[in-house]
């Protein structure tokens, strides 16, 4: 499995995604522009440049036409994907950690950050497709205020029906993606651990949340019953479901105030496999020599990327190997 | 559960919640009045009953008993006298200070006065206490007997079927004890969270498991681990077992404080740095000052040389009849045990003793007879007279061998496991001091006459020195020239020696291998022998850890045929920041462990075989301590020993196929396990599916609303064109010519 590096970053990567098609990669990091690749050899496709500060999230709409950023400079713009125009600047008072389009594109989630007397919120913004991309709706449709703990991620389940936040203080709240009301919130993960990643699977029934606790759970978007743990050895970053194998791929290491005169063997900057059902460990890819900020996976399982501390972006297109691979029992009931 | 001091009683150790405790059965029996004044006096008893007009005579006489202690005066003793103008035999004592008139509790209760009379002194308040009516019962009551309960095994551990091992591990907050399990993950025995507030540590037998708390120290055992014993010594910091688990000794920086009514501790104990307990009645034998803080200003008026806590301060001989303790310089004092009276009465004066070891086994040597335990000390150079090694013998407190060293800067003493030899390594300077070199002399205990042998000075100086247990080989680590720059490893060499094959006893020492240009530091012998772990341990850049064997079943090199001993390496590991190394009491495990107390990088432990090969890696956030349970002799007799040794194929044979069968299971069961894990997922998903339409069909949603498609303006994805595939045109220049025209 040879990784294609694409170096077009200058300092440390935020967020990593693959388009539907999966042909396109988007990537953001702190350096204030974002790049389009194609995947496939990683020649970079252009870049699009206006925000201002860090950009910390990225996602790219279900048809590929607009593209939301979310960044340190308080905004969220939308950019024509095709021609790099910058159509839409949403302004907020704070950050935006955040930002996810739902399954049907026609709506998208922004989480702002707590600071300067702002408490945290999800705001959610209602995106349209017609002619002029230029011509969006200024003002949220639905707010989400966070009085507990700030949210740090968040997404879209199933037909948008609820918004799933992650929080600093380690719990998970599902949210009805309608009426913004708070339907649950479990403390899936230790008190006090923030979750840095929620990443849904394919048909967004269940989703991954990995923490600083050193564990990535699996739970189910309908009510949050903790469906599976991944326990690793280190603090987590981003953690993705891969589609067509039931497999997982975490990402994180020592965090990097944390990395002293530490070698590469001790900071644990590898992209850990586990297998989805059976939660035991089954790989590891090793390459980045900071941690691992974000992982995303190829829409058809085929590919992943990860983006590090170290400011590269390693593309792995997976070998036979990968697809073969198989538990004796699985391979027992495939045969049935 | 957090097993602490707090909760006394048996039954907390079942409570999830610590309960309110009821003390007042407590706090009237050791209630304390304070009574303003009162404390400074005190009732003297056992007086000579005198008529008045002798009565101060006998008061001057007492002043001069009395002010030894500290200060009072004529004026501040009252003799009451009766009718008949005699005095009643008692008196009352003022003291400047409530202090003194403890002292003088302490030092004057029970002195006689003269040949007749003994004084009897009491506080005042005491008197009152306990004196006052109905504080005694008038009638004898005869002391109720407790029925007789069973207590819990306490070696049951030793009765498991597969003859496993335990071992203790502290890891965070939390303590538990575990089954060995090769390289199957250990099998809990119990965990509790705060067991410890310093660390744990086993008895020599395995018997007891020490906790240690700011109150004290705590034994558990039994098969559940419950409380055994408690031994209040506030601020405890170290602790040690006697060889045979009968005494404890406890040692705390801060000298003791005892509050008057303290359920265990009396005044003997106040100010006192040590004690030593006995563990079966759980009370003080009796209590020390430690030696080290007391230490004057150095002896040779040099800077005055780092204080050190002396620990173990009081070593045990190996039968634990006697247990004696060194002060510096000046002499070892002998203690017979169970009284802890000073063995003849006065401490063993060795001017310039620097240290001293029990042979750790009770030793017959050639042609004595009688009954002894043995101990080897040495003093250096004083003025123009020889360091000196010598071997006492104890209780007759004889010197049995002695041996006079020159130009001597350190000695260390070394006795073999039991008590076979001991060897003193002796660090010698040249006359300038400039340059180091290392001695070894071996005192040949058991022979006649104590023969000692001296192995060849050894160039470099030996940083480390083991002895085989239960053999005559021994291995050691030379320490060369230290390159300039402190990041490198100074490069040390291991050297191995052992006695050349000489009918049935042992002969000379002699060099067997060195391996040089390593960077260990460390050597652990397999308990049983033959096999030994050398380790570089602490260190930031080197982490191997040698596995040898001494006996290696192979061909043997021609030049070493006359020694016993075929040295071969078996393998060598690498664990990342190495701390410590533990064999398991059996020597078939070797443990080795990076602990947080030393650095936080990568801690854990490994289990090896003895030989070296890698059962399981344990990485374990905060682990603190491993321990191995010690186990206590085997039972079995020589004869029998050697009959399990034959038959060893057989045993073999079985245990072989004991394995693979628990092997089989468990594989059974893993596979069991994923099966019906699968079997859930697959239904899980399925009804999540079935969830899902039912969700869009009460929406009225079609079936494809979460895709792209939805969108509006979407370009038509097709789902049916699948993987698509890219062509890339890749140029490369195969050849570049370049051309000069003109």
């Amino acid at each position: 499995m040879r990784p294609i590096l694409l170096s077009g970053h200058e300092r440390s990567l935020n967020q990593i995604k693959f388009n539907r098609d999966g042909d396109l990669i988007f990537s953001v990091a702190k350096d204030k522009i974002v790049c389009a690749w194609w995947s496939a050899n990683g020649e970079r496709l252009g870049t699009y440049t206006g925000h201002q500060g860090a950009i910390w999230t990225v996602d790219v709409s279900p048809n590929t036409i607009l593209l939301a950023t979310g960044s340190a400079d308080n905004t969220v713009r939308l950019w024509n994907v095709k021609t790099g125009e910058c159509v839409k600047v949403w302004d907020f008072p704070t950050a935006v950690k955040r930002v996810e389009f739902t399954p049907d594109g026609s709506r998208l989630l922004a989480v702002t950050e707590k600071r300067m007397g702002f408490l945290g919120t999800i705001a959610v913004l209602d995106i349209a497709y017609g002619e002029d991309l230029t011509s969006q709706a200024d003002e949220p449709s639905l707010r989400i205020t966070c009085e507990e703990s700030k949210a740090t991620v968040a997404g879209w389940s199933f037909m948008g029906k609820y918004i799933i936040a992650g929080h600093e203080d380690g719990s998970v709240s599902q949210y009805d993606g309608k009426t913004g009301e708070q339907l649950e919130n479990v403390q899936a993960h230790e008190f006090d651990h923030q979750i840095n990643d929620l990443q849904f699977s394919t048909d967004r029934t269940y989703f991954i949340t990995a923490s600083k606790d050193k564990s990535a759970k699996l739970m189910s978007a309908r009510n949050l019953a903790i469906l599976k743990t991944y326990v690793a050895d280190t603090p987590l970053n981003s953690a993705t479901i891969t589609p067509k194998k039931d497999y997982v791929i975490l990402g994180g290491g020592q965090a990097a105030m944390d990395v002293t005169t530490t070698s590469a063997r001790q900071g644990k900057f590898e992209a850990r496999f586990y297998h989805k059902v059976f939660e035991d460990e089954i790989g590891r890819v090793r390459g980045h020599f900071g941690p691992l900020n974000t992982v995303h996976v190829h829409p058809n399982g085929t590919a992943y990327a990860s983006g590090g501390e170290d400011g590269y972006v390693r593309v792995h297109h997976f070998d036979k190997s990968y697809f073969d691979f198989m538990y004796e029992v699985e391979r027992e009931q495939m045969r049935r | 559960m957090a097993p602490s001091f707090d909760t006394l009683t048996e039954q907390d150790l079942h409570e999830e919640e610590e309960e309110e405790i009821d003390f007042s059965d407590l706090k009237e029996q050791y209630e304390v009045k304070i009574e303003e004044g009162l404390d400074t006096f005190v009732v003297i008893d056992g007086l000579p009953v005198v008529p008045e007009d002798s009565r101060q005579k006998l008061i001057k006489f007492l002043l001069r008993k009395l002010n030894t202690v500290g200060h009072t005066s004529e004026d501040a003793v009252f003799m009451p006298i009766n009718d008949k103008n005699m005095s009643e035999g008692f008196a009352f004592v003022e003291y400047e200070t409530p202090e003194q008139a403890v002292a003088a509790v302490k030092q004057l209760h029970g002195v006689p006065l003269d040949k007749k009379h003994t004084l009897a002194v009491n506080k005042l308040m005491d008197i009152d206490r306990y004196g006052r009516e109905g504080r005694i019962d008038e009638e004898y009551k005869p002391p109720t007997i407790e029925p007789f309960k069973e207590k819990e095994h306490l070696r049951s551990w030793l009765g498991d079927a597969n003859a496993r091992d335990q071992f203790a591990l502290y890891r965070n907050d939390k303590v538990g004890v575990f089954w060995n399990n090769k390289n199957n993950p250990p099998e809990n025995v119990v965990d509790r969270a705060h067991w410890t507030q310093l660390f744990v540590q086993w008895s020599p037998k395995g018997t007891y498991l020490a906790s240690v708390h700011p109150q004290g120290v705590q034994l558990w055992g039994g098969p559940a681990f419950s409380k055994q014993k408690q031994f209040p010594h506030p601020f405890v910091q170290l602790v040690e077992f006697s060889p045979g688990e009968s005494y404890l000794t406890t040692w705390s920086a801060r000298p003791i404080q005892v509050e008057e009514g303290h359920p265990v501790l009396t005044y003997e104990e106040d100010g006192k740095n040590i004690i030593i307990w006995d563990i079966v009645t759980g009370k003080p034998l009796r209590s020390f000052v430690s030696h080290d803080l007391t230490a004057g200003p150095g002896a040779e008026g040099d800077a005055q040389p780092k204080k050190k806590v002396q620990w173990p301060a009081f070593k045990w001989s190996a039968d634990e009849k006697y247990v004696a303790r060194m002060l510096q310089n000046q002499s070892i004092s002998i203690y017979e045990l169970p009284r802890m009276n000073l063995l003849g009465k006065t401490s063993v004066k060795i001017d310039g003793v620097m240290d001293f070891e029990w042979s750790p086994a009770t030793v017959n040597r050639e042609g004595v007879k009688q009954y002894e335990q043995l101990l080897c000390f040495w003093t250096p150079e004083i003025g123009s007279n020889p360091a000196r090694v010598a071997l006492m013998s104890v209780p007759s407190k004889e010197i049995v061998r002695t041996r006079n060293l020159f130009n001597v800067s350190d000695v260390k003493l070394h006795w073999q496991s039991q008590g076979t030899y001991v060897c003193v390594k002796v660090d010698r300077h040249s006359k300038s001091k400039k340059s180091m070199a290392t001695n070894l002399e071996i005192f040949r205990v058991r022979e006649k006459g104590v023969p000692v042998e001296v192995v060849d000075s050894l160039k470099d100086t030996v940083i480390n020195f083991a002895w085989e247990p239960n053999g005559g080989r021994f291995v050691l680590i030379t320490n060369g020239e230290a390159p300039s720059g402190a990041a490198v490893l100074p490069k040390t060499s291991v050297s191995f020696f052992a006695p050349e094959k000489k009918g049935v006893s042992a002969g000379n020492f002699k060099l067997v291998r060195t391996i040089e240009k390593k960077t260990s530091n460390a050597i652990y012998w397999s308990p049983k022998g033959r096999f030994v772990v050398v380790a570089t341990v602490h260190s930031q850049t080197s982490f191997d850890i040698d596995f040898w064997d001494m006996d290696f079943e192979g061909e043997k090199p021609e030049g070493e045929k006359d020694l016993a001993a075929n040295l071969q390496l078996m393998k060598t590991v690498e664990h990342y920041g190495v701390t410590d190394i533990d064999w398991d009491p059996t020597g078939r495990y070797v443990v080795s462990s990076a602990s947080v107390w030393t650095h936080s990088m990568e801690n854990g432990y490994n289990i090896h075989t003895f030989a070296g090969q890698t059962l399981a890696e344990h990485p374990t956030d905060k682990f603190k301590q491993f321990i191995w349970r010690p186990r206590p002799a085997t039972l079995l007799s020589k004869e029998e020993q050697k009959q399990v040794r034959k038959n060893l194929r057989e045993y073999s044979k079985e245990f072989d196929e004991e394995d693979k069968y628990a092997v089989d299971i468990a594989n059974t069961a893993v596979v069991e396990t994923r099966k019906r894990v699968l079997n859930e997922w697959v239904a899980w998903i399925r009804r999540e599916k079935e969830f899902l339409a039912e969700d869009k069909d009460a929406f009225g949603v079609p079936e494809d609303v979460d895709s792209a498609k939805q969108a509006r303006d979407a370009p038509a994805v097709s789902d049916d064109q699948g993987e698509t595939v890219v062509e890339e045109i890749v140029e490369e220049i195969i050849e570049e010519n370049e051309e000069v025209i003109g």
